[in-house]
């Protein structure tokens, strides 16, 4: 039952990371109808960024707050020199580049900070366990992960919903030419919504490095996971990325969890071993497959454009 | 117009001159290498091939073509670790095994439509990905070594370099030859009306996703081809070979090219996998510059090399 | 009294709250020529798309030659004789204007599950298209691409690929808008010949035309039949005057 609670817990956090991920994306290509594989590499380059910071200015805090933004600047600077030469042109030309710049970040790390992972060490204070119930004992980095996380959903609900950037946002996601004749600088609200996804990124890789280790190729595999997500929320829906995120979190992390004891109940041990991980990491797709066939528009699509 | 085609023409000619004669050259200088290095990218240009089939042609924008070059060799590989070594046997399971693939990840995919499509499909060669590096049998991520290359019985020798790349050769030529067949048939025009305008041929009389799902699986078979010889060529086969930047390789190589042209995809493969082993000898770091490469490229040249040399000689 | 080749029968389709056709009936005789008019917004494009297939309606029934149409998909239709011509072109830009008609004869001849031989060199096929090029008064223009047609030529040519299916009936969306005086004259000219072959239902807002040559006229509003009679009967219905006809010239201006 302990084990239980706590694997719904790293299950929700991992979820929110996504989300943060997933909420870039699918806004990127919501306003500007752009698809950014780099995504992933804003991720990776706000976790270097982190390990660097942090064990340069030996504060976690005031590490990772330079490190955020300097995550921000890059993504601005990618979009004013390169990206945004690129709106006007089809999704495959968008893919073709942002591939470019994905090869091109990889070796600049590895230049930079060599192949090796670096590590990002937490301060004590952080890696104490916390006992959120009676017997159950959670780490306070990952409960803080949560509460960051969360906070910054709400803040991204409130900012979307409830501002006039966040109203031109949804406009731009609905309809790109009515805020074009409401006279709204586009270029500069591109080159915001851009960097906000670009912090966003940043911010979960941050988050999510002292967990694991800070390597190159660390974005490729969850930004093709925060593909899943916006697939199954409905491009350019900020709601469907949310529930979509906590949904693949949670089935990742507890598939992972428990599936190996389940097939081992009715396979042989060996049998079940090695069909476990496949499983899990295939639980996903069959998710997104199954969201496909019953909703191709994904379960929350954003309005009709 | 009329030039244009001219010269495209002979550069097409010499460079398919070029392939013939290399193994000549090569035993001439003693330059082993150079024949290893262009039978990887022979079967590399097979699978570009097939990809420009429904990229091209179809208005397909596969992420994952990758896939299919992992489950020819894995198909290889495993036939072989089980004992049988008959390529008779080897390359038909290869070929039938990717066109189910196809058919499965088509169906579902073809249900979407542009940037959805493109990620769909992404997702699903991660998944055949990660499936492969579960095979604990077969090595899981380390991958599995092919002890023998797949049997012919005295017809021909695949452990003979020549004779392997002449086989790579023959299929390359006889896949382009067959996507030309199938472009310009009564089947190859539905499937460019439907990349033009999918309600108009939907109005007309077609079904259009029947098409489009069956070009799909074509497509994959003769990739799944080019997964048997990439297989047959490293003696090995690893979930690597369909790792997502590999089906972006292809893409790239199919852009680089000129999508949409019979041989694009094959000087797109020459070229971008020479520019990759021209780079990785100056620098260690070479992806930090075929990386802003490939942006200009999308930035600057559309149409690829073809375009360009049409564009050349039109002046 | 003639066979009815379409019938609709209280067709309804809703988007949102918005009710686009509105428990709506019609009757089509064979051989004759039914124009469908009506403002802006009354539906007509609607209507047009349900009987196509490319939009289901919520309820109601659609049966044509004899069989219910209502929930067969569009390529199935198109099988059955229903051809269309669209309001918007939407050829196949990046193909000849022969390749455009040599596809819709091609849909008709057999599967196209062939993937070996030249299409563009088989014979009943590109014959059947210069055929219907030849109809349309487009045969010397067979082997130029869709977008270097001039539009009057590219609506020509939306005709010449409704022939090549050889339907039994021809829904016109709209076939002069954006004509010049000249070319609009040219296609009223063509579809006089093409009504003695051919049942149409033509959707159209110049008036002039609609009046010299439709046999019915059924009138719609708010996605509703207010009148549907000969082209006399409806210049004196009371109801369509006031209604429609009252803004007759505005739209003929528009037109």
């Amino acid at each position: 039952m302990l084990v239980v609670v706590e694997q719904m817990l790293n299950g929700l956090q991992f979820g929110l990371l996504l989300f943060l991920l997933a909420a870039g994306l699918t806004l990127v290509f919501g306003i500007m109808d752009f698809v950014n594989l780099a995504h992933g590499s804003l991720y990776m380059m706000g976790a270097y960024f982190a390990a660097t910071f942090v064990a340069w200015t030996g504060n976690f805090i005031l590490g990772c707050v330079m490190a955020l933004g300097a995550t921000l600047l890059l993504g601005i600077l990618l979009e004013f020199v390169a990206l945004r030469h690129l709106y006007n042109r089809d999704h495959l030309d968008h893919v073709l580049a942002t591939f470019g710049l994905i090869l091109f970040f990889n070796d600049a790390v590895r230049l930079i900070w060599g192949p090796a992972g670096l590590a990002l060490p937490l301060p004590s204070w952080l890696t104490v366990p916390v006992q959120i119930l009676p017997g159950v004992n959670y780490p306070a980095y990952r409960l803080s992960i949560i509460a960051v996380a969360l906070l910054v959903a709400a803040l991204l609900y409130v900012v979307v919903m409830r501002t006039r950037i966040g109203m031109l946002i949804r406009a731009g996601a609905s309809n790109r030419e009515m805020i074009g004749a409401l006279g709204i600088n586009i270029k500069l609200l591109f080159t915001l919504v851009f960097g906000l996804g670009a912090a966003l990124a940043g911010l979960a890789g941050l988050m999510q490095a002292p967990i694991l280790t800070v390597q190159i190729g660390m974005g490729e595999n969850i930004l093709i996971l925060a593909f899943v997500i916006i697939v199954i929320g409905g491009i350019g829906s900020i709601r469907g990325a949310f529930m979509a995120a906590i949904f693949v979190g949670m089935i990742d992390t507890l598939g992972r969890a428990f599936l190996p004891d389940l097939l081992r109940k009715v396979l042989s041990s060996t049998a079940a071993s090695t069909a476990a991980p496949a499983m899990s990491s295939m639980l996903i797709y069959l998710l997104m497959a199954i969201v496909l066939v019953v909703r191709p528009e994904g379960l929350f699509p954003a309005a009709k454009r | 117009m009329k030039s244009a085609f001219n010269l495209r023409t002979i550069v097409v000619a010499l460079v398919v001159a070029g392939l013939v004669l290399l193994p000549v050259y090569s035993a001439l200088t003693g330059k082993v290498f150079i024949l290893t290095m262009f039978t990887r990218i022979i079967i590399l240009a097979l699978a570009a091939a097939s990809l420009n089939l429904i990229m091209g042609y179809g208005g397909m924008m596969s992420f994952g073509h990758a896939a299919y070059l992992g489950i020819g060799g894995y198909a290889v590989g495993i036939l072989a670790f089980e004992g049988i070594g008959s390529g008779f046997i080897q390359w038909p399971v290869a070929l039938i095994a990717s066109a189910l693939f196809a058919l499965v990840i088509g169906a579902l995919s073809l249900r979407t439509r542009g940037v959805y499509f493109i990620m769909i499909t992404l997702a699903f060669a991660q998944m055949a990905y990660y499936i492969a590096s579960s095979l604990s049998r077969y090595g899981a991520d380390d991958g599995l070594t092919i002890y023998k290359r797949s049997n012919f019985g005295g017809l021909i020798d695949l452990s003979n370099r020549t004779q392997f790349y002449y086989v790579c050769l023959a299929c390359l030529l006889g896949g382009i030859y067959l996507i030309w067949r199938i472009v310009n048939s009564r089947f190859g025009l539905v499937v460019q009306g439907v990349r033009s305008n999918e309600q108009r041929m939907q109005a007309i009389g077609f079904h259009a996703n029947r098409y489009r799902l069956v070009c799909f699986v074509i497509s994959g078979t003769i990739c799944g081809l080019a997964g048997a010889l990439l297989a047959n060529n490293t003696d090995f086969v690893s979930p690597a070979v369909m790792y997502w930047t590999r089906s972006g390789d292809l893409m790239v190589m199919v852009i680089l090219g000129g999508m949409g042209t019979l041989f694009g995809p094959v000087i797109g493969a020459i070229v971008f996998l020479l520019l990759e082993e021209l780079l990785s000898q100056i620098t260690e770091y070479w992806a930090m510059i075929m990386g802003p490469l490939l942006l200009l490229i999308v930035l600057f040249a559309r149409g690829g090399i073809m375009g360009l040399l049409a564009r050349f000689s039109r002046g | 009294m003639a066979e009815h080749l379409l019938r609709v029968e209280n067709l309804m389709r809703r988007f949102g709250g918005l009710v686009a056709t509105d428990n709506l009936s019609l009757e089509v005789v064979t051989g004759e020529l039914h124009a469908i008019i009506g403002p802006n917004g009354a539906g007509k494009t609607t209507l047009i798309s349900q009987l196509t297939g490319q939009l289901m309606p919520n309820s109601g029934a659609i049966h044509f030659a004899g069989q219910d149409i209502t929930t067969l998909p569009s390529y199935k239709r198109s099988g059955l004789g229903l051809a269309r011509s669209f309001q918007i072109t939407s050829l196949l830009r990046d193909f000849t204007a022969a390749d455009n008609v040599a596809l819709a004869a091609q849909a008709h001849a057999g599967h196209s599950y062939r993937f070996w031989g030249n299409a563009r060199k088989e014979a009943p096929l590109r014959e059947a298209a210069h055929a219907a090029l030849a109809r349309v008064g487009l045969a010397k223009r067979a082997d130029v691409p869709v977008s270097e047609l001039s539009h009057g030529e590219q609506r020509e040519l939306e005709l010449a690929v409704a022939l090549a299916t050889k339907p039994k009936l021809l829904l016109l969306d709209e076939p002069m808008a954006g004509l010049g005086v000249t070319e609009s004259q040219r296609m009223v000219a063509l579809l006089k010949e093409l009504r003695k072959e051919v049942t149409i239902v033509l959707v159209e807002h110049d008036m002039e035309a609609v009046f010299a040559l439709a046999d019915r006229i059924t009138v719609l509003v708010y996605g509703r039949v207010i009148a549907c009679g000969k082209p006399d009967e409806i210049r004196n219905n009371d109801e369509v005057k006031r209604a429609y006809l009252g803004d007759q010239h505005a739209v003929t201006r528009h037109g």
